[in-house]
Order: structure tokens, then C-alpha cells, then sequence
């Protein structure tokens, strides 16, 4: 106990930001040889701010932050870089001092309510389980605490509800018990990972809506995973767009959602639809396939999928990957691409195919 | 749920009707005359005809059937034929409901027969039962936690190289080394609780018991493994862990709560089959339960006694299907409102 009040006042090293990811790597070696699921991956997060991070399928979103939950402990994941929270490196602390740390400091929320809710246990039960692993508390305690964050995130006559199985609650209200169960020890990160996915549309604004509100009470960080650009739109104050383990673009999210200077963001944007553009606004699928992350390509990993090739001209997509550089916007924005002028490329080429009646403005 | 139960039993009950027929028919199908048996070898073919009367082999199929059911229903007496009961009423046997027959060959109803002989099995039964339930789930976690170490192998090597031996073998060594040559244990004999005590009891069923509860070990201990490595991959062992709870809890509350529910599914069917006798087991230690008492009846073509076993045994099969069905209920929220 004596480490664990150290380590948790311990200051910040650095002066740096609350959460500080640097070159995080995630590796899993298998059979076929070893699985680059991140690589690389550097961002930073204050309290009270959003990050959104977007990607498709095993981009690495997931792997990411399950390293920062430290839920990659005792199986064959190889982690190096630094995750620092709160100046203390995750990576480092013992497996005893993580565990602690998990639910209490740090606390994740998941795509699919249902599935990740144990079925014979009652929604109370679960929650009242995270708060007592943390607290000292009676089991009357510990219920009552349960039923005032039922309360909090929505739930109607959370006194009765709190006796209720899994099963018996709605697709949403399963998430807003996920959401009471993460936020129940006052964590200071919460980690989202698609909270919205396996939700009706309606429900996902609710869900959305409760996050937001939520967060601005406890003053947590949160990161929200997600592929769906219009949530970051609506949450996220920082975006960091991954793809095949490594971050392709990272900026604030305005900067972001007008001026994208990779081509994999143009196609992410390409593939929302858009409620208010005109008809002849077309939906461009990104063509292709997410590369293998046990055999990735050498040079840019999104060259096999890329249109805009040829604007570098030479094999400088194809044998050498681009770092992550300042764009030409400037700010805190940074891109992963050799394209040079990929700002006027963006507003020639992309914007007039996916929202003409904005270009004509 | 009480009117599932209802309909499940009276479905049982039907099927028991079925099979007492089958067995009836198949039985009386059979080209070895069962009058020729019950009356043993040297015997002349008046008594043979007296016997085939007093058995009631003589009345045609149905009718033997139905005033069988209605033995079982309201008890009935022997012999079968009135007119004999009435020639010798100092021959005549009484069976009280439920009477499942009188066996010519033991010169006892078959009730009396279970009565002494389902004791045994029901003991080796239970004792099995707690070894192989205990250490199979036991070893069965332990395999899945040390999931590709020696650990693992060594467990489910070891209790698969159990699980090749045949029964007869595995008792034979037992009785021989463990009992005879070191004497570890006393000569296997059953000793009922009245007369030894629940200590001398369970001393003596210890190596039927074990013998019998390696056959079944090897199937639990994989089951388990299974099971368990299952719901470790689900979502909500993740969530679970996420929130901070301790690597026991959750492998013992959320991990092995979820691997119940198969495991009860497979421990009901086999504890019903153990309950109605374990065949080889009981021929190696000479204890005389169901088992044994069933492979006499057969070698010597005593119907009512096969009758009577084969029904016991299917009624506890299907008390133990409802059983389990009822349980499912507790263990599964979600079943219990359906």
C-alpha cells in the first residue's frame, strides 16, 4: 500500500501533458512471425480533453488502448515505449500496482454492452464489484454508490433496475450501466472503445451526449475509439487518424476535418455520408484491403491502396516510409505522407467530389 | 416453471412406458425360452409348462404387459396365474406398487433385489462422483490457467493415460498392489454405514471408487479446460479485468461461473448412469449393486429382473434430464423468465 500512495502523488517528471503516449509498440510474435499490431505511436492528453482515434480495422486502435489499461500483462505481447499517466509510466509499474490502477485511475468502457456484461450476474452486481475492488466498503455501501450512478447516467428507478440481469436492459441502457460501471471510481482517464457501435442511431446521440456531460463533471481524459468520423466530430478535441499500427495523421480536430492532408483521411471522409450535402455528392469507398501487419508493406503502408502515387513521383511511397511531419497548415498538426502540396491536392481533387455545394461557396 | 415441470415429467412417464414395452418385446421376440431358464437345467417338461404359467409366459404379449403396468401401478402377486395362487396359497409372493416383477431365479421380487443391491452402487456412485467432480474440474482449471506449459500437458497426459487403461485393468491393479501387496487399504468388501460407520464405509468404496472415477476423470478434466478457456476469451472477462478485480476472482466468480453451465449439463447424465450400477467396477471388487445384479440377469435370462433394472435406470436418466433442466434456471438468469 505504502508504493502505491507514492507512486499515485508522485509528480509529474516532466511538466508534461496528464496522459503522454511515446513510441508506444505493441508486438505479438506468432507462428507466421511477429505481429506489428502498434508501432510507433506518440500523442499526448490533457484532463478534460478528448482524443479521438480513427481507423479501420485492425488499425491498432483497440491494441492501443488495452496497452494503456495494461491488459496485455501475462499474455505474449512485447510493449516497449512510454505511456505516462500522470507522470508515472505504465509500462513500469508492477502487475499488482497495475491492476490497482485499472478501474481506479483508468477505466474503459466497450463496443458491445451485451457481451461485455457477465450474463449471471445482475447489472448491480457489476457495478458495485468495481467499486468495492477499489473501496473499502460495505456491500450496503457499495449498492447504494451502484444505484447513484445508475442514477447519474440515466437509468429510471436505478433502485430496481439495480436487481436487474443484463438481458433485461435495453441496448442503451446496457451502455449507460457500462458507462456508470467505468465512471464509478472517479477515474481520471476513461478510455472509449466504440461505445457507440452496437447502438441505434438515436441512442448513440444519448450514449454521446451522456459522455460529454459526464465528462465535463469528473474532469476526466477520455479517448474515444471509434471509425465513425462523425462521433469524433461531435466529441473529440484532439483526432489521431491510425492506420496499420502507426498514426497517419494527428492534429486538433477542426484542423483535422478541413484541412486532411492524407490521403487515407480523404478516403475515411470520402466514406461518411452527409445528411445535408447535395445528391450529387458521391460516397467513395476506399478501394482494397487493410495491409497484413505481419508482413507490411516497406515503404508507406497505405501505397498499395493510395490514388495519389504518382503525385511523388518515383518509388519513394512504395520503399520509404514517410514520417510524421508538420503539415503545411501548420498548428499541431502532423501528417505521414511525401505528398508535398497535399493541402491544394485536398481542396482541387477531394472536397469538389465529396461536397461540391461547399466548393461553389 | 411449474407447469414445464409437469409437462417434462408426464413426458418421462410416457417414455417409460415405451421402453418397458420395447423391453417386453424384444424379450418375448427371443428365440431362448425363458420358462427353459427360469426352471434351470434338468428340468422336466411339466415343470417347464408350470413354470411358463406361474410366470405368466404362457398369456400373450399384451397381457403380460399390461398386468406388469398395472403391478407397477396398484402391486400385484405371484404366481401370475390365479389358479395356482389358488391351488398354493402358501407359494404365494406379495409385490406392494410399485411392483416391477418377481424373479423365479432369485426367488425375490425385483424390488427386493434393487433394495439390496442399489445401496452399493449408490455408494460407489457417490464416491466416485465427488473424485472425479472435485479433481476433474480442479485439474481441469489448473490445465486452463497454465494453458500450454507443462503444466497443462502434464495434467491432461496423465489423466488421458487413466482414461486409455480399461476399468478392469486399473481395479485389478489396485486390488492386487494397493489392497493385497502393500496394504494400504483392506480387501475390498462393502461394509454398509449401519455396521461400520461412515469411516469403514468410505474405506472400502475408496478404490471402487476411484477406479470408477477415472474412466470419467479424463472427460471432466478436458470438458473443463475447454470451458474454462472459453469464457476467458469472452468480453466480459475482459471487462472483469479492466476493472481491476484480482486474477482468482476473476478466473473462480466470472470464468468458472460461466463454465458451470455445460459442466452441470454433462454431471447430471452422468451421475444417472453411475447411480444405475457400474458394470465392470462392480464385478472387479465383487460388490454386489446394480451392475453386477444386471449382468447376472442377463446370463441368466431373468426378464423380470432386466425389466425392473432397465426401467430404473431410464427413470433416473430422466429425473436427472429434469433435474439438470431445473438447474439450468438458477444457473442461467437468462433462462428463468422464458
Amino acid at each position: 500500500m505504502t508504493d502505491l500512495s507514492k507512486t499515485h502523488e508522485a509528480t509529474p517528471a516532466t511538466g508534461g501533458a496528464f496522459l503522454s503516449v511515446r513510441d508506444l509498440k505493441v508486438h505479438f510474435s506468432t507462428s507466421d512471425g511477429i505481429v506489428k499490431a502498434t508501432d510507433g505511436l506518440s500523442f499526448d492528453l490533457e484532463r478534460g480533453k478528448t482524443l479521438g482515434i480513427v481507423g479501420e480495422s485492425g488499425s491498432g486502435k483497440s491494441v492501443s488502448s488495452s496497452a494503456i489499461m495494461g491488459l496485455h500483462r501475462g499474455t505474449n505481447a512485447k510493449l516497449s515505449g512510454e505511456i505516462l499517466l500522470d507522470g508515472v509510466d505504465l509500462l513500469k509499474v508492477s502487475n499488482e500496482e497495475m491492476r490497482k490502477r485499472r478501474g481506479r485511475d483508468v477505466a474503459m468502457i466497450f463496443q458491445d454492452p451485451l457481451s461485455a456484461m457477465h450474463p449471471y450476474y445482475t447489472v448491480g452486481n457489476q457495478i458495485m464489484e468495481a467499486y468495492q475492488v477499489h473501496n473499502d466498503v460495505t456491500k450496503r455501501e457499495a449498492r447504494k454508490r451502484a444505484i447513484e450512478m445508475l442514477d447519474r447516467v440515466g437509468i429510471p428507478q436505478p433502485d430496481r433496475r439495480v436487481d436487474d440481469y443484463p438481458h433485461q436492459f435495453s441496448g442503451g441502457m446496457r451502455q449507460r450501466a457500462m458507462i456508470a460501471m467505468g465512471l464509478i471510481n472517479n477515474p481520471s482517464l476513461l478510455i472509449a472503445d466504440e461505445p457507440t457501435t452496437a447502438l441505434d442511431v438515436t441512442v448513440q446521440a444519448q450514449i454521446l451526449d451522456l459522455l460529454q456531460d459526464l465528462q465535463r463533471d469528473f474532469d476526466a481524459a477520455v479517448i474515444i475509439i471509434t471509425h465513425d468520423l462523425g462521433v469524433v466530430a461531435e466529441m473529440a478535441d484532439d483526432v489521431l487518424v491510425m492506420y496499420a499500427g502507426r498514426a497517419v495523421e494527428y492534429g486538433p480536430c477542426k484542423e483535422i476535418l478541413t484541412h486532411p492532408q492524407m490521403p487515407y483521411t480523404w478516403g475515411l471522409l470520402s466514406s461518411v455520408p452527409d445528411l445535408t450535402a447535395s445528391t450529387e455528392a458521391k460516397l467513395l469507398p476506399i478501394r482494397g484491403n487493410p495491409p497484413s501487419l505481419l508482413n507490411p508493406p516497406p515503404g508507406c503502408a497505405f501505397e498499395p491502396r493510395c490514388d495519389h502515387v504518382a503525385k511523388v513521383g518515383g518509388d519513394l511511397c512504395r520503399t520509404t516510409l514517410p514520417d510524421l511531419t508538420p503539415a503545411t497548415s501548420g498548428g499541431n498538426h502532423t501528417k505521414r505522407c511525401h505528398i508535398k502540396n497535399a493541402d491544394k491536392v485536398y481542396e482541387a481533387e477531394i472536397l469538389p467530389e465529396i461536397a461540391p455545394d461547399l466548393v461553389e461557396d | 416453471m411449474v407447469a414445464y415441470i409437469i409437462r417434462r415429467v408426464i413426458v418421462g412417464l410416457l417414455m417409460l412406458v415405451a421402453m418397458s414395452f420395447i423391453v417386453f418385446a424384444l424379450f418375448m421376440k427371443n428365440p431362448v425360452d425363458p420358462a427353459q431358464f427360469s426352471c434351470g437345467r434338468n428340468c422336466p417338461p411339466e415343470r417347464i409348462e408350470e413354470t411358463r404359467q406361474a410366470l405368466g409366459y404362457d398369456q400373450p404379449l399384451m397381457v403380460q404387459w399390461s398386468s406388469f403396468l398395472k403391478g407397477v401401478v396398484v402391486g400385484r402377486e405371484y404366481p401370475a396365474d390365479e389358479k395356482m395362487r389358488e391351488a398354493n396359497p402358501e407359494l404365494v409372493t406379495e409385490c406392494a406398487a410399485p411392483c416391477l416383477g418377481f424373479s423365479q431365479q432369485l426367488q425375490m421380487t425385483v424390488n427386493e433385489e434393487i433394495a439390496e443391491a442399489a445401496p452399493i452402487s449408490i455408494s460407489i456412485a457417490l464416491v466416485a462422483v465427488v473424485i472425479w467432480v472435485i479433481f476433474g474440474v480442479l485439474f481441469g482449471v489448473l490445465a486452463a490457467v497454465f494453458k500450454g506449459t507443462l503444466v497443462d500437458r502434464g495434467v491432461v497426459g496423465a489423466t488421458l493415460s487413466l482414461y486409455a487403461f480399461p476399468t478392469f485393468f486399473v481395479g485389478a491393479l489396485l486390488i492386487n498392489f494397493v489392497a493385497i501387496k502393500w496394504g494400504l487399504f483392506p480387501a475390498p468388501g462393502y461394509v454398509p454405514i449401519a455396521e461400520g460407520g461412515v469411516g469403514q464405509w468410505l474405506l472400502q468404496l475408496l478404490l471402487p471408487g476411484f477406479t470408477l472415477a477415472a474412466v470419467y476423470m479424463a472427460g471432466y478434466v478436458r470438458m473443463t479446460r475447454a470451458f474454462v478457456l472459453e469464457s476467458m476469451s469472452e468480453d466480459y472477462i475482459r471487462t472483469a479485468r479492466s476493472k481491476g478485480v484480482k486474477g482468482g476472482k476473476v478466473l473462480f466468480k466470472h470464468a468458472l461461473r460461466a463454465a458451470l453451465t455445460p459442466l452441470v449439463t454433462m454431471f447430471g447424465l452422468d451421475f444417472a448412469a453411475v447411480l444405475g450400477g457400474a458394470i465392470i467396477t462392480e464385478e472387479v471388487f465383487n460388490y454386489y449393486g446394480l451392475g453386477k445384479l444386471a449382468v447376472t440377469a442377463n446370463e441368466t435370462f431373468d426378464l423380470p429382473t432386466i425389466v425392473g433394472l432397465v426401467l430404473l435406470l431410464g427413470a433416473l436418466v430422466i429425473v436427472a434430464n429434469i433435474i439438470v433442466d431445473i438447474l439450468y434456471a438458477f444457473i442461467d438468469p437468462r433462462v428463468r423468465v422464458a
